[in-house]
């Protein structure tokens, strides 16, 4: 797929808008007025954007616990996912989920997921559905190099290899489960390797770069239209905040997050880019990042004012009939 | 018109009509068509007992044999509810939830919930339960308290085929996540049970004796043999009152205490161990609302606390029958304060 310089500007738009997200949760944490456990993505943000800009609204993902990024790249309201961090009655869940949980099925987003491994049998019945009804959508599940251990992701890609489902499982290795590195934890071969073994085409790209994030990911969503079955895609990444917040990362070695920003930041490597081959002006990309702080702004403003959720709402939602 | 089924055929039936009214109903589990990529012949399991038997003539890919792999097509099951379908996933025997619980426990069972009510995952999973058959520890066990236990699911367990087929048609067409519990040792029992259509709604304890002097509360096989106790009771002049449960969740407490309230004696009868259980769970209801109504303890006749055992002679015992029942009604019923 060509892109255009439309396509081009609103991957940076939602690249830099899941960093200003990210970076001023990460502030906000910090004050105290943000509850419960926080993953952040900043860093990976090419991976999201690279996969989900071949993605129609009707296509569907499942996430991860390191979930922002996702939900934003895939269309879910700004807004109400800082409101849904801040526990509040205009969160997108309403303030029952949290940053672990934002979903929004209208917009495909099956949920962040507190379960490592949680997404891939989903997105096997997701991919699943669109196979009987014969959509031609596509289900997307993310991981993280922890989750490409768990026994639910080796299952889901057999899985989707028996079925031919139109199914794509994108692994965002970014050097640690938690804190334990990928070096350590990933037993033999490399992650493609893997899924060569179940039957599967499978890259490895550079985490960091839009455009081989974008080409993998568009070769993988057009194998899947085409009844081609699934495809794995390995993105090499760093995290530039710590497993959680309030993660000391003293597991990581000196200066490693700064390299990566430094040397391998994927909005730098995008703008680079951008402004050598299309045409688009340091300028344009500027006006993006000042919307984008304000769009931040406005949402951390409205989530920190929007009332919490009514306390008897606790016990509600449980069934839709009981 | 209504005719004799076993509850095994109800099933079968109930799973056809829906399957022939609803074209988003599809069916996956192990070897519920049989001979999936074999040379030989398709269908030719329709499941381990045959209660899919048929099926896959009419409906085809509806049907989907699946890898033993219950992680990831239970998971697949939930997702594609949770992406349109109404799937109905077996799996096998209720023991192997122990490889696929976070998806029906973490995942199905909470997405209402945590995403603020904006999800529904109309999924149903069937599942072999119960002893009996000599299957031993880990194709024998009777776990719905396990599921009773999570907000969010609602557990089934029908003893009749008549009821068999309503409350399964139920399940398909609820939009919550069901679990449905059908006993090994109940698909040969035989009923009448209505051609068309019908569905039984969740919540309903069925009172299948009525009698004023003793409750006998049960579940599953054990209304059976709680039948057959009160039988040889009547017999002796007393005259139990039998309920049947149904579904654990949403749990009728009303029939509950109803019967409580008109015997004050109660016998709870449940084939699981004891701890933190159905059984236990009844109990707790009825001492905390019918305290005043009861003029005798609340007896539990349950199994012991083990794993279930694989000799005849062990797993006999191991087993509530209609003797320990009786003896444990006589008890209640002689209980004087």
């Amino acid at each position: 797929m060509a892109l255009t310089k439309d396509d081009l500007l609103r991957a940076y738009r939602l690249m830099r808008t899941i960093r200003e997200f990210e970076e001023r949760v990460h502030v906000e944490f910090a004050t105290g007025e943000i509850e419960g456990f926080v993953h952040l993505y900043a860093g990976e943000e090419a991976c999201a954007v690279g996969v989900m800009l071949h993605l129609t609204r009707a296509d569907r993902i499942a996430s991860t616990h390191r979930g922002h990024g996702h939900c934003i790249a895939k269309g879910v309201d700004v807004p109400a996912m800082m409101a849904e961090i801040y526990g509040r009655a205009t969160g997108s869940c309403r303030g029952k989920g949290g940053s672990m949980h934002i979903a929004d099925l209208d917009k495909g987003m099956m949920g962040a997921n507190g379960i490592v491994g949680g997404g891939p049998p989903l997105i096997c019945g997701a991919a699943l559905a669109a196979k009987v009804q014969g959509t031609r959508q596509v289900g997307v599940a993310f991981i993280g190099d922890g989750a490409s251990n768990q026994g639910t992701t080796f299952e889901s890609m057999n899985l989707a290899t028996v079925w031919n489902l139109p199914a794509i499982f994108v692994a965002e290795n970014n050097g640690y489960a938690e804190s334990t590195a990928a070096d350590y934890h990933i037993g033999a071969g490399s992650l493609a390797d893997r899924a060569e073994g179940f039957g599967m085409p499978a890259a490895t790209v550079d985490g960091h770069d839009f455009f081989a994030v974008h080409q993998a990911a568009g070769e993988a969503v057009g194998r899947a239209r085409a009844g081609d079955g699934p495809s794995f895609i390995e993105c090499q990444v760093n995290r530039y905040f710590g497993h959680y917040e309030g993660d000391a990362q003293t597991y990581r070695p000196p200066g490693e997050v700064e390299a990566a920003r430094a040397n391998h930041d994927c909005l730098e490597m995008f703008a680079g880019r951008v402004s050598h081959s299309a045409g688009i002006e340091r300028g344009e990309l500027d006006d993006i990042d000042r919307a984008v702080a304000a769009l931040i702004d406005g949402a951390v403003s409205s989530a920190k004012a929007d009332p919490a959720p009514a306390a008897a709402d606790y016990l509600t939602d449980v069934y839709i009939d009981y | 018109m209504a005719r004799t089924l076993t509850l095994l055929q109800a099933i079968n039936e109930a799973l056809d009509q829906e399957m022939e009214r609803d074209s988003s109903v599809i069916l996956m589990g192990e070897d519920i068509v049989g001979g999936s990529g074999a040379e030989g012949e398709m269908d030719a399991w329709g499941g381990p007992l045959g209660v899919t038997k048929g099926l896959y003539a009419k409906y085809g890919d509806r049907l989907l044999d699946t890898p033993i792999t219950e992680s990831a097509f239970i998971g697949a099951a939930v997702g594609a509810a949770a992406s349109g379908l109404r799937p109905v996933a077996e799996l096998m025997f209720s023991d192997f939830v122990g490889v696929c619980f976070d998806q029906i426990y973490n995942q199905a069972a909470k997405f209402r919930y945590m995403f603020g009510g904006r999800a529904e995952t109309p999924v149903v999973v069937r599942t072999m339960y119960g002893a009996g058959l000599r299957a031993a520890a880990q194709h024998s066990q009777s776990p719905y308290s396990i599921f009773t236990h999570v907000p969010g699911l609602k557990c089934v367990m029908p003893v009749t085929p008549y009821d068999a087929k309503g409350l399964l048609i139920q399940a398909i067409r609820d939009n919550d996540p069901v679990i449905f519990f059908e006993h090994k040792g109940l698909y040969e029992t035989e009923g009448e049970v209505p051609e068309q259509s019908y569905s039984i709604p969740f919540g309903e304890a069925n009172v299948v004796r009525e009698g004023d002097d003793v409750s006998i509360i049960s579940l599953g096989l054990m209304v059976h043999r709680s039948l057959a106790a009160a039988e040889t009771l009547a017999g002796e002049g007393i005259q139990c009152e039998v309920v049947d449960l149904r579904t654990t969740s949403p749990l009728d407490e009303d029939t509950v205490l109803e019967s409580a309230e008109n015997t004050g004696r109660m016998v709870v009868v449940d084939e699981a161990p004891p701890r933190c259980s159905v059984a236990t769970d009844i109990s707790a209801l009825v001492a905390q609302h019918a305290f005043d109504a009861l003029e005798a303890p609340i007896t539990l006749v349950t199994a012991p606390h083990t794993p279930v055992p694989f000799a005849g002679v062990l797993e006999d015992q191991y087993m509530p029958d209609a003797a320990r029942i009786a003896a444990a009604v006589r008890r209640v019923a002689g209980y004087a304060q």
